[in-house]
């Protein structure tokens, strides 16, 4: 299955980077990202941009971003073009169609994300170094690899997920929105929460002295279960005889 | 896999809510041969290679595909069947070589196999030279001409080609014709085609079936199925075709019936006889004789009559 998994890879990933039959103006986008993130960004922030614990949300709004762009494409991209008909009909396994696209568009978010933080990196020891190198903290550069990922996949399994059953990509992008926003309700609910109650929850709040790594333990945690529940959804909907309508 | 019939149907059916897309169809199709699939639109043919393919869950009936059972063995149905089905399928944004390239990938071709393959199948076809070219620039005749090398780049047993000629004019769908008809016999292959084009199911096909919202009408070779729709026919050019011949003519028990136009006579028989006391019985009336020609109902009539039936 791993040899069909990279094989869809390769296609996905050619298909993403190739502009009118060149990887030239694919690429561009990307260099314009990285230039961005990895370079314009850091020289602003200074040397916080790697010693600030502020980095792990940043770095995990980052792949969401990316493989949202992407993920919707999955399925409905393919059954809008007629190319899904050809696909299943093929000698593919449905695990092998399911991962690689989702695995594909992981390696595509993720893997930028990862660049970026690099170059990142880089740049913020050529701007601010003065003499000795400056590096994540171990906290902090474990949790950026970890969270991104973790993110990464959560919004590849979700996008997938709406992907399957869109009949188009603008219905697949416009579900997972919802479906994304729907999992920050409660987050949004907190404005809405009677004020001598949210009064007291900034008290407890305040009170608790912040265990940073205990908070990345518990959301790594909870984004590895959301990982899991998901992707089992996902290969319990993938059903060949299923796919062609929707 | 040893099987007696390539594909095998019995009570095959596909109900979508209330539409009945293929409605108990029973066929036999033997290995090695071009089986025509005829019908008009909407008449279920898609239908019919999605269920053989498993791509779709028949309500009621089974199948077998070279031997596997479309329900419980699908994946060995795919590894062993190339397609060209409604849509082309192939990916726009990528060249045509690399369209090939990731379907000999999927088939687990070997690297240098793939590329012996690839270099085969699009020298034959006539676009090696333009294996670069990302394949949305490319026209639909081309298209459907590198969806075809696609459908038969792993050497499948059975290839399902699903209106492979439709949209195209009649140069491209003549000459995907002429290479679909060589590649199947040079590679041996058993070919499911579906079609509404009926020359070309006669050009190409041993066997036919036809079908006509989702229900089977007709199955049988070409010529046999001419010959069971359609009577022999004479039509003789040429002047002073006297009422006394006419009379002496509808007298026989060979003619079922007698048309005459200005300079014609269109003589329907009753079976396939040999014509010439006919002639000769034209010739002695005085009848001035310009040409004579003995015909046979095409395939198109014959369809025509069953679709008329059926209304």
């Amino acid at each position: 299955m791993i040899e069909d998994v990279i094989t869809i890879i390769w296609k996905e990933i050619r298909e993403l980077l190739l502009h009118r039959g060149r990887f030239r103006g694919g690429w561009t986008g990307l260099l314009f990202f990285a230039a961005i993130f990895g370079i314009f960004m850091p020289l602003q922030s200074g040397a916080d941009w790697i010693k600030s614990p502020i980095g792990l949300l940043y770095w995990a709004w980052v792949p969401f971003l990316l493989v949202s762009g992407v993920v919707a494409d999955s399925f409905a991209g393919e059954r809008e073009r007629h190319t899904l008909e050809t696909l299943l009909a093929s000698c593919l396994s449905d695990r092998a169609i399911l991962f690689g696209k989702m695995a594909a568009s992981i390696l595509y978010g993720w893997g930028l994300t990862m660049t970026c933080v690099v170059l990142g990196l880089i740049t913020t020891n050529i701007a601010y170094a003065k003499g000795h190198l400056l590096f994540y903290p171990a906290m902090i550069g474990i949790g950026i690899v970890v969270l991104s990922f973790l993110i990464a996949t959560l919004s590849s399994a979700l996008g997938v997920l709406v992907s399957l059953r869109a009949s188009t990509v603008r219905q697949a992008q416009q579900t997972f929105s919802i479906a994304f926003f729907v999992l920050f309700i409660p987050l949004f609910l907190i404005p809405m929460l009677p004020e001598t109650w949210r009064i007291k929850m900034l008290t407890v709040l305040s009170g608790i002295n912040i265990n940073y790594q205990a908070i990345l333990i518990l959301v790594v945690t909870l984004l590895i279960i959301l990982n899991i529940a998901i992707i089992s959804i996902a290969m319990a909907r993938f059903r060949r005889t299923r796919l062609i309508f929707v | 896999m040893i099987f007696q019939n390539a594909i095998t149907t019995k009570d095959l059916t596909r109900q979508f809510q209330t539409v009945q897309a293929v409605d108990n169809l029973t066929l036999e199709v033997p290995p090695g041969i071009v089986f025509g699939f005829l019908g008009p639109n909407g008449s279920g043919k898609t239908t019919t290679i999605r269920l053989l393919l498993g791509l779709l869950e028949p309500t009621r009936g089974q199948a077998t595909v070279l031997g596997y059972n479309t329900a419980t063995q699908s994946d060995q149905i795919r590894k062993n069947c190339g397609a060209l089905l409604e849509h082309h399928g192939l990916y726009e944004r990528l060249s045509a070589e690399d369209n090939l390239e990731f379907y000999g990938r999927v088939w687990h071709m070997p690297p240098s196999e793939r590329k012996v393959r690839i270099k085969e199948l699009l020298v034959h076809l006539d676009l090696w030279d333009r294996r670069k070219e990302i394949v949305g620039t490319w026209s639909h005749g081309m298209k459907q001409k590198l969806a075809f090398a696609r459908a038969l780049l792993h050497r499948p047993v059975l290839v399902f080609l699903d209106e492979p000629t439709a949209g195209l004019d009649p140069i491209a769908a003549a000459a995907l014709r002429e290479d679909l008809a060589a590649m199947a016999e040079r590679e041996g292959l058993t070919v499911f085609l579906t079609t509404h084009n009926l020359a070309e199911a006669e050009k190409l096909c041993q066997q036919v079936a036809v079908i006509r919202q989702g229900k089977l009408l007709a199955i049988g070779s070409p010529e046999s199925l001419r010959l069971q729709g359609g009577k022999p026919r004479l039509e003789i050019r040429g002047s002073l075709f006297s009422q006394a011949l006419l009379s002496e003519l509808r007298a026989r028990s060979e003619i079922a019936g007698i048309t005459q136009s200005d300079h014609q006579l269109v003589i329907e028989l009753t079976k396939v006889t040999d014509v010439s006391p006919l002639v000769n019985l034209i010739v002695r009336s005085g009848a001035q004789v310009e040409e004579v020609i003995k015909t046979k109902a095409s395939l198109e009539d014959v369809f025509l009559t069953l679709m008329e039936e059926e209304k």
